[in-house]
């Protein structure tokens, strides 16, 4: 509550900052940002500005230096564009202070009604609204890392199964609600329900487009808190996304035939305009997807400037975007091709850091966008000028979008249902029309309009304004209850295990193979070939050797294992306490250490973190989708608790001072894997195993000094060895995590019996956490230590006794497959072998320890 | 031709292909098995696109085992006429909106019985460890990199993963038998794959042409 206080406090202080500010210009008469026609190009305003003060610095008699000289306008551009950003997420950050809020009233609309009160103070302050959402910067600064976000993240699979129905709603609910309801509004004016106003039929039908399209950013807002099925959502979401392409290309074929003025439209203009809805809409998908390729190949190539790899996408990205809207081409669809196609060898080539670096800053990128695309929708509603007020017009559009939508979607639906072999429920249909909320696009398209042609542009703005409060704040509001109500099929909370996996992979090919069998050419006979030709031809193409080695699902499962041994490791022994958690692990250590020890050439992060796992994603697409982040982690505090133990592991396990040395480098942010300093860990593990093993044969307390570092770690920490410091110390309060002498977990995972291995983590933590860094050396395996790569061969040949090949040995505690050894594996194992020499007669398997080399 | 077909119907009952579909499939089995009566492991072996499919081997196997066939034999032929293909195809088709819930609870037993018997490989009821690894084994077949040893690893991290879930209360010396039916059932709730287990027989235009009656 607290930290509540200040919040507000500071939001206050940004807020008034910012009327203060705005009075200033306002009094000055200048071009504010965002003013509604003056900034089409930031940049060389800022530019201009800059001169303007130059000159007139250089025409002013120069008396003497001034030391300090105040130079608002040099610098007022950006500086409003970063205060405006900064209110906006301070206002997010005190919304999500208020959970129960939240839950209740979506978070998209609470920031609409933020924009009101921002734009009411300003308004107070200015008497004018000075700052209102703008196409320009909507469409271009805005908009573009939300679309590509959405296409980055998408769940593929599902949206390509669909992708039938959802180009259908897309393309064809799209027309037919423009269509209804510009000509109903037509009828209704021809009836005389709304007065006189000056709008023909094709301003209305133009209208009609701009207002038809189901706004991405607040279908996801919303559908993100409600967590309906996998289909339904898709088919909304997939939906909207499309249809704002759809919805832009069908605003500019209408644009341009009001241009052209009624009496010259004839048949030929009108198929001409039928062509171009569809040269510009799959145009625009094939440069989407151009692009995609050419990002896919490039992060092909990326393998020595990692810290910048992560840029391309963005890049590139953005001038998908850009170069569909040089050619006329739909830029909407353009960057949501790009982002569906170059997703998954993205994401296989890029290291595990920069997929990470990817995802986050794209939510960062999309979710800031997101809040101040709604918080100006909302300011922008403060300003008596746009206000032209038409009950009959308003009351008319509300009623046509909301029952057009209704009648589209069940008629769509019904014929869909023909041919789909799950058909669509009826109430699933319902929320499939309800949740058709008109959004940001709308209104910025509101904002395009020509008001030489269209004589009622304002009124045109403000209705639209108005459908976008309704449907986001009412029907979002409602939406939740109503999907609860009607006993909507919610999403499987889907816990991934390993036998899943693999009876998801077996069953994938059985329905292939009766596919094939029956002789038909059905969607699974479609995704088979279409598998193969990828594995033949694009993933060849577009994908380094090593991460083809590693696409195959081995990959996701063997992180499945791991993570889930891991947090079991974790688990157990916090819930046993320090000595009972490693009494069992004497008989069946080698069986789990091999296991370890196989997968640790074919994979190196073992650690990733949970959310990391593709699979993980597709399967839940709802999350992964959304725009929070935390998202990810609302499956349950079981995944929490996951990720939790997960950086906990983490951070004990491999990192240690390491991480931190290059740290000033702007090139380099990988972990120093040279031979020293694998040498030295691996004599450090080596030293704690032989002193715990020691004191736990004379029953002796472990010395505090097993850890204490060698003369050459202290020299390792010289380069920064204060913010080494200061980071455990970091860890070791503010996380909340007590691990005594944790720094080399590896010790005390063998010699757990005697450290008192407690842990004390707080759920929440979770991936957000700042210090959380994934292991982002993919080059790992190459670099095993020469003592190690011998004894690789003897470690796969081994096989299991006789007894453990037919049955599985089972204990509680033995999930210990755990994998944190990676770099001094067998050690861990000759150590187990020396403790329990009693219970290896049979599955001895491995070799003395290997003697590590002299140390120069 | 004609009492042919209604030979298999009525003994077809329970399903909702349509005598278009199985019209469609007789085609099918007909060009599978050169116009014999039967159909033998060699013809479906002889299918190319299967070729890249590495269950391909259970999948042909479930074809001839007789527990998919709704006798209560256990073991396998050696040929199976078009009636016992199309016992096998019906495990495969879609659920629709007028299925009741007793129906649709039936078909998803029946449904995982399939995948469950195309994994239990010995006809006792349960998958052992020996079995399970089979089954990974050809599963990562064909993803070239990936050695025996790696897929036994997985099988038996897969097999722990059961254990652990269904029989959480084992005693240190206890060993995990297999894979039960019953186990079976439970592991894969999550994935409901009962719902997705279907394919399209052929572009249904009328759905409404039934054969038999609709026992449930």
């Amino acid at each position: 509550m607290q930290r509540c206080g200040y919040v507000h406090l500071w939001l206050l202080g940004s807020v008034l900052l910012i009327c203060l500010i705005s009075g200033v210009t306002s009094v000055k008469g200048d071009v504010a940002l965002l003013h509604q026609e003056s900034h089409l190009k930031p940049l060389s305003e800022f530019k201009s500005n800059l001169n303007q003060t130059e000159q007139g610095n250089g025409s002013r008699v120069i008396t003497g230096i001034s030391i300090v000289t105040f130079k608002w306008n040099h610098v007022k551009t950006p500086y409003l564009v970063a205060l405006w950003i900064l209110v906006a997420v301070l206002a997010k950050l005190v919304i999500e202070s208020f959970p129960s809020v939240t839950n209740v009233i979506p978070e998209s609309a609470l920031l609409i009604c933020f924009g009101w009160i921002l734009g009411g103070i300003i308004w107070a302050a200015d008497l004018q609204q000075t700052f209102s959402l703008t196409p320009t910067v909507f469409f271009y600064f805005l908009l573009p890392q939300i679309i590509l976000d959405a296409g980055y993240s998408m769940p593929n699979k599902l949206f390509f199964t669909n992708l039938g129905g959802i180009l259908l709603y897309a393309i064809l609910g799209t027309v037919w609600c423009a269509a209804t309801l510009g000509l109903s509004l037509w009828g209704c004016q021809a009836g005389g329900a709304m007065g006189a106003l000056d709008i023909g039929l094709l301003q209305y039908l133009l209208f009609g487009s701009l207002i038809a399209a189901v706004d991405p950013v607040a279908v996801l807002a919303v559908f993100e808190q409600v967590h309906v099925n996998e289909v339904l959502f898709i088919m909304v979401f997939g939906e909207s996304l499309l249809n704002d392409g759809v919805t832009v290309v069908l605003f500019n074929v209408f644009d341009a035939f009001v241009k052209l003025g009624g009496p010259r439209i004839n048949a030929v203009e009108i198929i001409k305009g039928i062509i171009s809805f569809f040269v510009v809409a799959f145009g625009g998908s094939l440069v989407g997807l151009a692009f995609g390729l050419l990002v896919s190949l490039l992060s092909k190539y990326t393998k020595n400037i990692q810290i910048i790899e992560p840029g391309f996408i963005f890049v590139l990205g953005y001038l998908s975007y850009l170069t569909a809207d040089m050619l006329s081409l739909s830029a909407i669809l353009s960057v949501t091709f790009c982002g569906v196609s170059c997703q998954k060898y993205l994401n296989s080539n890029m290291a595990e850091s920069s997929v990470n670096t990817v995802r986050y800053v794209m939510k960062v990128f999309a979710n800031g966008s997101e809040t101040i695309i709604f918080v100006f929708l909302g300011i922008s509603a403060i300003d008596k000028t746009i206000w032209v007020w038409n009950t009959g017009f308003v009351l008319l559009t509300l009623f046509f979008t909301l029952v057009y939508r209704f009648i589209g979607t069940f008629i769509q639906t019904w014929w869909l249902n023909q041919y789909r072999l799950v058909p669509i429920a009826f109430i699933d249909q319902l929320i499939m029309s309800y949740g058709g909320l008109r959004g940001a696009v709308a209104y910025g398209l509101a904002t395009m309009l020509d008001d030489q042609r269209i004589k009622e542009k304002k009124l045109m703005i403000g209705t639209t304004l108005i459908v976008v409060y309704f449907t986001v704040i009412l029907q979002g509001v409602t939406m939740k209850p109503f999907v609860t109500w009607l006993k909507v099929k919610r999403a499987a909370v889907a816990e991934v295990t390993l036998i899943e996996k693999v009876q998801n992979k077996v069953f994938e090919h059985s329905l292939v193979a009766i596919e094939d069998i029956s002789g038909q050419i059905g969607d699974n006979y479609l995704r088979g070939k279409w598998k193969i030709f990828e594995e033949k031809w694009m993933s060849r193409f577009l994908l380094t050797s090593e991460a083809r080695k590693k696409q195959d699902y081995i990959f996701n499962v063997f992180h499945q294992l791991n993570l889930k041994d891991a947090v079991d490791y974790v688990d157990e022994g916090e819930r046993r306490g320090s000595l009972e958690f490693v009494r069992n692990e004497s008989a069946f250590i080698n069986f789990k250490k091999k296991l370890g020890d196989e997968f640790s050439e074919v994979l190196p992060d073992i650690m990733a973190a949970a959310s990391d796992d593709p699979d993980a994603m597709r399967r839940d697409p709802v999350s992964s989708v959304s725009l929070q982040m935390h998202e990810k982690t609302m499956q349950g505090t079981r995944e929490t608790e996951d990720i939790d133990a997960h950086h906990l592991l983490q951070q004990h396990l491999y990192k240690g001072r390491k991480q931190h040395l290059h740290r000033y480098s702007r090139n380099h942010l990988d972990i120093n894997t040279d031979d020293n300093e694998v040498q030295e860990i691996f004599q450090r593990t080596m030293r704690n195993r032989l002193e715990s093993f020691k004191s736990a044969k004379m029953g002796l307390a472990p010395a505090k000094t097993i850890t204490k570092h060698t003369k050459k770690d202290q020299q390792q920490k010289m380069p920064n060895g204060k913010s080494t410091d200061t980071s455990k110390n970091y860890y070791a309060n503010n996380e909340g995590f007590e691990l005594s002498e944790g720094d080399n977990a590896s010790g005390s995972e063998a010699s757990g019996g005697s450290f008192p291995f407690r842990v004390n983590y707080k759920a929440g933590a979770g991936i957000e956490n700042p210090t959380f860094m994934p292991d982002p050396d993919p080059m790992a395996p190459m670099q095993i230590p020469p003592w190690q790569a011998e004894d690789e061969p003897d470690g796969s040949t081994v096989s299991p006794s006789q007894r453990a090949q037919v049955r599985l040995p089972w204990t509680p505690t033995n999930l210990r497959r755990l994998a944190p050894l990676r770099i001094s594996t067998q050690s861990t194992d000759s150590f187990a072998q020396a403790d329990t020499p009693a219970s290896q007669e049979k599955d001895k398997k491995w070799p003395p320890p290997p003697p590590p080399p002299s140390d120069k | 031709y004609d009492t042919f077909m209604t030979v298999s119907c009525h003994s077809y009952v329970d399903t909702s292909i349509s005598l278009e579909q199985i019209e469609n499939l007789h085609k099918r089995f007909q060009r599978l098995s050169d116009n014999e009566e039967t159909i033998s492991r060699k013809h479906l072996d002889s299918i190319p696109s299967l070729d890249n499919n590495p269950i391909k081997k259970q999948i042909i196997e479930a074809f001839f085992d007789k527990r998919n066939q709704h006798q209560d034999e256990v073991g396998s032929c050696e040929e199976i006429g078009f009636e016992q293909f199309l016992m096998v195809m019906s495990h495969f088709r879609p659920p629709s909106l007028k299925t009741t819930e007793e129906e649709k609870e039936a078909m998803r037993k029946e449904k995982l019985r399939f995948l469950f018997n195309m994994h239990d490989t010995g006809n006792d009821g349960t998958i052992t460890l020996v079995e399970y690894r089979k089954v990974v084994e050809e599963l990562l077949s064909k993803s070239g990199d990936i050695g025996q040893e790696a897929a036994k690893a997985i099988a038996d991290a897969a097999m722990l993963e059961v254990a652990s879930t269904n029989v959480p209360h084992m005693d240190p010396d206890d060993f995990y038998e297999g894979i039960t039916f019953e186990h079976f059932e439970q592991i894969l709730k999550g994935l409901e794959m009962e719902t997705r287990m279907y394919i399209r027989f052929l572009d249904v235009e009328t759905p409404t042409l039934r054969c038999g009656k609709s026992t449930s």
